[in-house]
């Protein structure tokens, strides 16, 4: 059982962090972003690995239903041309930045610190007592409640502020080019360009 | 579970994940690569809430509560920061972060 759970888990970090890999140095963004969504995939399952369901469920349903869509839009509506470079001009001191942090500060830290953790009590086998779902209800109207309520408060000024950042007026609206108009559009140019290349070659003819 | 995994091995995997969204937020030249990357990092600092809720406070709700608080500022982030790449787009036609800096000196 523990051999099981051990490797449930290594293949879940593995795809973590492989995914997470993807994200930042595949070269289209829409990969990207699907690898994003592996990712998030994985760290649902190792809420799952870590008994806790309901941040797992909470998990697929906000970040791959609903964050993942909004990055796809956001790609899709900006039409990105990324040109030849993938990363900025001073990739290698991020790279350096976070490889330090990794290897200098993080794991020496995590590694050497004593974790004082507490015994498992009872029999040995006996499944322990979690906090669920009703107290984490509970405490969402009682302990936490003006925590609460500023969340709603946050959730509701970011949806208007998202509004208004993005709204655009009618009046400086650009036209989108509906796809029969742009392969009208396409014909004509192509039509442009072969008659220019016949009188190119009627002038050639002619010398 | 807390047998057979130890809490260094889920936070190690958190760290991991921590670095991974800092290089990328930093060095994507792509403004949705960028967010993405910060999308990454919020995920690590969940996975160490829910690992240490998990191995040390197991009885009580802290844990997963600040878990979900932090995926509600990450929803909100995400809404705004895509919002605000759409705005940048329409007025400078890219999405290249080196490319928009007219703030600088």
């Amino acid at each position: 059982m523990d051999l099981l759970i051990q490797i449930i888990f290594g293949l879940l970090s593995a795809l973590i962090i492989g995914a997470a890999m993807m994200v930042v140095t595949v070269r289209n963004v829409i990969h990207a972003a699907l690898w994003l969504i592996a990712s998030f995939f994985g760290v649902a399952a190792l809420y799952l690995t870590l008994e806790a369901e309901f941040i797992a469920v909470v998990q697929v349903l906000v970040y791959v239903g609903a964050i993942s869509i909004l990055v796809l839009f956001a790609i899709m509506l900006t039409r990105s041309s990324e040109g030849e470079r993938l990363l900025t001009q001073h990739w290698w001191a991020a790279a350096i930045i976070s490889l330090g942090l990794f290897g200098a500060v993080l794991l020496p830290t995590l590694v050497g610190h004593h974790w004082n953790l507490p015994l498992p009590t009872g029999p040995a086998g006996t499944p322990e007592s979690l906090a669920g779902v009703e107290e984490l209800g509970r405490g969402f109207v009682n302990e936490f409640l003006i925590q609460f309520e500023v969340a709603g408060i946050l959730l509701t000024v970011a949806l208007i502020g998202a509004i208004v950042i993005a709204f655009e007026e009618r009046s400086r609206r650009r036209r989108v080019l509906t796809l029969s108009e742009e392969h009208i559009l396409r014909q004509r140019q192509q039509a442009t360009a072969t008659a220019a290349q016949a009188a190119l070659v009627t002038a050639d003819a002619a010398d | 579970m807390t047998r057979a995994i130890p809490l260094e091995a889920v936070l190690v995997v958190a760290a991991a994940l921590f670095c991974i969204g800092l290089f990328g937020a930093l060095s994507r030249r792509n403004l949705v690569g960028v967010l993405m990357g910060v999308e990454l990092m919020l995920n690590s600092v969940n996975i160490n809430l829910v690992a240490f809720w998990r191995y040390l406070e197991p009885r009580f709700i802290t844990g997963p509560t600040f878990a979900i608080f932090i995926i509600t500022v990450a929803a909100a982030e995400a809404a705004v920061g895509l919002a605000m790449i759409i705005a940048i787009y329409r007025s400078w036609l890219t999405v290249n972060i080196d490319s928009v800096d007219s703030l600088k000196g």
